[in-house]
């Protein structure tokens, strides 16, 4: 198939960038998106011009590496549950212009091209996203029960891969999905109580600080690739605010 | 170079103990004036770092990818063994070392993999108690499931995500040493050398991947745990950017490489479909529980399947191997499917494919089990491929996966540079000549969780201020070595890119070094890759600068490692005149079966550099085997 894709280019965090249109001709249907992009960097490097530079690694949509805006679409398709490394061509037709773009995001400023900065949610995660456990004092695993129902739940929410595509999506450019899957994974577990409502605050506070306000617009649901549910931001919120109430000294929580 | 492995004294099981009882140790107030230095975060080097930081030691952790997280080991499927015997189905540590033993062909040191069994069941204890939410039965107790080739059911799993659980349990407890401030997180870093001041390790150089800087850094010790390198074949089941530089730096600074010619073919992966592809894609060996494997009895058979009648399909496995059929083992399940393609037999557009076929399995349990079985795989395969597999089989075809080989290292993980220690699967440790389903899991944790923060400071006691500081000469002349390197990359302003010597090497390795190899066809190989290597530096074609993001720099720089390497695997292949578990020599057969030669190669080949041109030098670590009894394995 053959097709025009307009591609935001962007030397640095500092540069202006732009869209630069190129043709992708000759493309296998059944080629992934990135592969789609390899076949157009081979070309533009033979004729002298510094490939497109993009993040991808596992390409088998689970180490959150990968991620665009294609055509205006956080990983290019709608509830699907696929990462853009797991989109193919085929979801394509011959002809069609497509607008690829990084992730557009004030929390995650551009590096080059379609590569951005996530390192916000790394800083969610170490205000709290952890049960503290040493290595070496962990008790029998046996020892604690979990019911099957609560470890799959807890599972649903573990499935995020942190590609920020919900950060992406949301118009407010808010990290609720990411933070309350988080925040639900361990707050679901026997293992978490004890930290849980220390663990909600201190998350929420970097959150805030660092990524815009939910409005429940809904966007990061539709784009999630792991289809995580809305509904975990909800719980969260009500954790956060039983946390608020019932935790003293809640002010001087420091982030 | 005299090889130490230091495996303790005394019985198999009283060994590990035996060792933490004489370790030197590191005061605890002391800790903290020792910096430590570990690069990789995955399985192995996440829980080593976040280990040390917990123990008060300084720990600076270096990583690639733009978070800890990224690491292959997040896309491990299957599950995790431990010897727990939750299922009474007569499980123990001892049966657990054995099965390793046994797997890897004879190829592994036993007292290593006893050690591995018996810290099995302290990883899921430590997993379980950081959240990783396991499978549960009804009663909240712990699942389990068998996995290939074993007979019991030791495989602890989180959905098909067990690698992704995992690392995220070691990952959240590396960001909580970074936020206590015991782990400095260096991301997008990548190591690019290490830094050897009289025979010690004592730093490494990075280049950051935002501005180009290139940076010394300095340290008491280096732990690389930086995986594995079947990316040297170009199409693999690794992440895009695996790669073996940081361990092939070390080579080249005196840490000897362990068999590398041991790398591990999955059979089950979804064969290439173009010139375009950049990957392969594994789909789960447990499918091979259901799914029958077959070809076409003719040759160059195009007709669609259901023409095909059942007379005229071989289901080669079932026939060659009718006790195990189609759960052979992977070596042989993958050696098996090369033949009959090598026959003309092979399906798909390529050739180069074997059937998996469900639709027996579908009549005989009807769709819906099939689909509760492996629904989430047979959607994968449906997103990939665009073919339904409840309606047509699978097409399937072996794929590079893991590489047991590696740095060699003692029993105390250190190579054989004092204070460089390798952890998880960058080191040749535990899994012989082929490393059975969901043990990777489990050596990299044993490495970083508990072996490696004990055994360190059996080293780091004695180097009490001996620290060099990173702007002495050893630090500046590794700088400029490396600033050399990258300005020869970017000013050979030649004609083609990385990628295009990347897939013509790893056609080469793949034709010649893979799933079977001759001394003819190894010989050959050798040539060609030294040819085109030297064509590399001469006509590599390197956009941009230095002084900015540069993915093919980045790409450039380990496919010009990836070179070397190929070159002392097909040595090391050339020199192993036996067939042992994932390394098969066409001439050493019998049967059709892997013959080994005990008698002349029980022992580790530990390859030592002697210099640029030079050829490498051959160590041996002889095996000794006092608890198993060496037998052959056989599957028929």
């Amino acid at each position: 198939m053959n097709l025009k894709i307009h591609v935001w280019r962007q030397k640095s965090r500092e540069a202006e960038g732009g869209f630069v249109t190129y043709s992708a001709d000759a493309i296998s249907p059944d080629a992934s998106f990135l592969e789609m992009l390899d076949v157009v960097n081979e070309r533009l490097m033979e004729k002298g011009e510094e490939s497109i530079h993009f993040e991808h690694d596992c390409r088998e949509g689970i180490c959150g590496s990968c991620g665009m805006m294609i055509n205006g679409v956080a990983h290019g398709s709608r509830g699907n549950g696929l990462a853009t490394c797991q989109l193919h061509m085929r979801h394509f037709k011959d002809g069609d212009e497509i607008w690829i773009e990084p992730w557009r995001a004030r929390a995650f400023p551009v590096i080059k091209d379609l590569i951005v900065d996530r390192g916000g949610l790394d800083k969610i995660i170490q205000a709290g996203g952890y049960i503290s456990v040493n290595t070496g004092s962990a008790p029998e695993a046996n020892m604690l029960l979990v019911p099957k129902a609560v470890q799959e739940r807890a599972m649903d929410a573990a499935a995020c891969i942190q590609c920020g595509a919900c950060v992406a999506q949301c118009p407010n450019g808010a990290a609720q999905l990411f933070t309350s899957a988080k925040v639900s994974h361990l707050g679901l577990l026997p293992q978490g109580q004890p930290e849980r409502k220390e663990r909600v605050l201190k998350m929420v506070a970097v959150m805030e600080e660092m990524f815009g306000s939910c409005t429940l617009y809904g966007e990061c649901e539709a784009v999630c690739p792991k289809e995580i549910s809305i509904d975990f931001i909800g719980r969260m919120n009500r954790d956060y605010l039983a946390a608020s109430v019932t935790t003293a000294k809640k002010e001087k929580v420091e982030t | 170079m005299e090889l130490k492995s230091k495996i303790p004294p005394g019985p198999l099981a009283e060994k590990w103990s035996k060792a933490k009882a004489t370790y030197k140790l590191v005061n605890p107030a002391n800790k903290r004036k020792y910096d430590i230095i570990v690069v990789g975060a995955g399985l192995a080097g996440a829980s080593a770092a976040a280990s040390l930081g917990e123990l008060g030691y300084n720990v600076k952790c270096f990583v690639f990818h733009d978070s800890p997280r990224r690491a292959h080991s997040i896309a491990a499927q299957g599950g995790i063994n431990a010897a727990k015997n939750y299922r009474n189905d007569g499980d123990s540590v001892y049966r657990l070392f054995y099965d390793t033993i046994k797997g890897g062909d004879y190829r592994a040191r036993e007292a290593n993999v006893y050690r591995l069994a018996e810290l099995s069941v302290n990883i899921i204890d430590q997993a379980v108690a950081q959240g990783v939410p396991f499978a549960r039965e009804y009663g909240g107790q712990l699942e389990n499931r068998s996995f290939g080739g074993v007979q019991v059911s030791r495989t602890f799993y989180a959905r098909g995500q067990t690698g992704q659980q995992l690392l995220l349990g070691a990952f959240q407890a590396l960001e909580r040493q970074i936020a206590l401030g015991t782990v400095k997180q260096y991301n997008r870093h990548e190591m690019l050398d290490l830094v050897v001041v009289d025979g010690h390790a004592k730093g490494i150089v990075t280049r950051n991947l935002v501005t180009g800087k290139i940076e010394a850094h300095s340290a008491d010790a280096v732990v690389l745990g930086t995986g594995g390198y079947v990316n040297v074949f170009y199409l693999s089941t690794n992440a895009k950017a695996s790669n073996a530089t940081a361990i092939w730096r070390a080579y080249k600074r005196g840490a000897a490489f362990a068999n590398p010619c041991y790398t591990q073919i999955h059979p089950t992966c979804i064969p290439q479909s173009g010139d375009y592809q950049s990957k392969l894609t594994l789909m789960s060996e447990s499918l091979r529980n259901d799914g029958r494997i077959w070809v076409p009895k003719a040759q160059k058979d195009t007709r669609p399947v259901k023409q095909i009648p059942e007379a005229e399909r071989d289901y080669f496995l079932e026939r060659k191997y009718p006790s195990f059929g189609n759960l052979a083992p992977r070596d042989i399940a993958s050696r098996a499917a090369k033949e009959v393609c090598d026959e003309g037999r092979g399906v798909g557009p390529s050739g180069r494919g074997v059937f998996l076929d469900f639709a027996d399995a579908i009549k005989r349990l009807g769709r819906s089990a099939i689909e509760e079985r492996y629904g989430n795989l047979f959607d994968m395969y449906h997103d990939i491929t665009a073919e339904n597999p409840y309606e047509t089989p699978m097409r399937i075809y072996p794929a590079p996966h893991y590489s047991m080989g590696g740095t060699w290292v003692d029993y105390n993980l250190m190579s054989t540079i004092p204070g460089c220690y390798v952890i998880g699967e960058a080191n040749f440790s535990d899994h012989g000549a082929n490393r059975l389903g969901a043990s990777a899991l489990m050596q990299g944790l044993a490495d970083g969780y508990f072996v490696l923060p004990v055994s360190i400071g059996d080293y780091l006691a004695g180097q009490m201020g001996k620290k060099v500081a990173a702007d002495t000469p050893a630090f500046t002349d590794a700088i400029a070595s490396v600033q050399d390197r990258t300005s020869r990359l970017l000013s050979a302003k030649g004609s083609r890119t990385v990628d295009s010597f990347h897939r013509e090497l790893g056609t080469i390795m793949w034709d010649y070094c893979g799933m079977a190899r001759t001394d003819e066809g190894l010989r050959k190989a050798r040539t060609m890759i030294t040819e085109l290597r030297e064509q590399y530096w001469r006509d590599v074609k390197v956009l941009g600068t230095g002084e900015e993001p540069n993915q093919s720099l980045e790409k450039a720089g380990r496919v010009a490692d990836f070179f070397e390497l190929a070159e002392l695997m097909c040595i090391d292949a050339l020199h192993r005149e036996e067939s042992a578990g994932g390394h098969f020599r066409s001439e050493y057969q019998e049967e059709g079966e892997a013959k080994r030669n005990d008698d002349k190669f029980l022992y580790v080949a530990a390859w030592e550099y002697t210099g640029e041109g030079s050829e490498p030098r051959l160590n041996k670590e002889p095996l000794e085997y006092e608890e198993v009894k060496l037998a052959t394995r056989s599957y028929k």
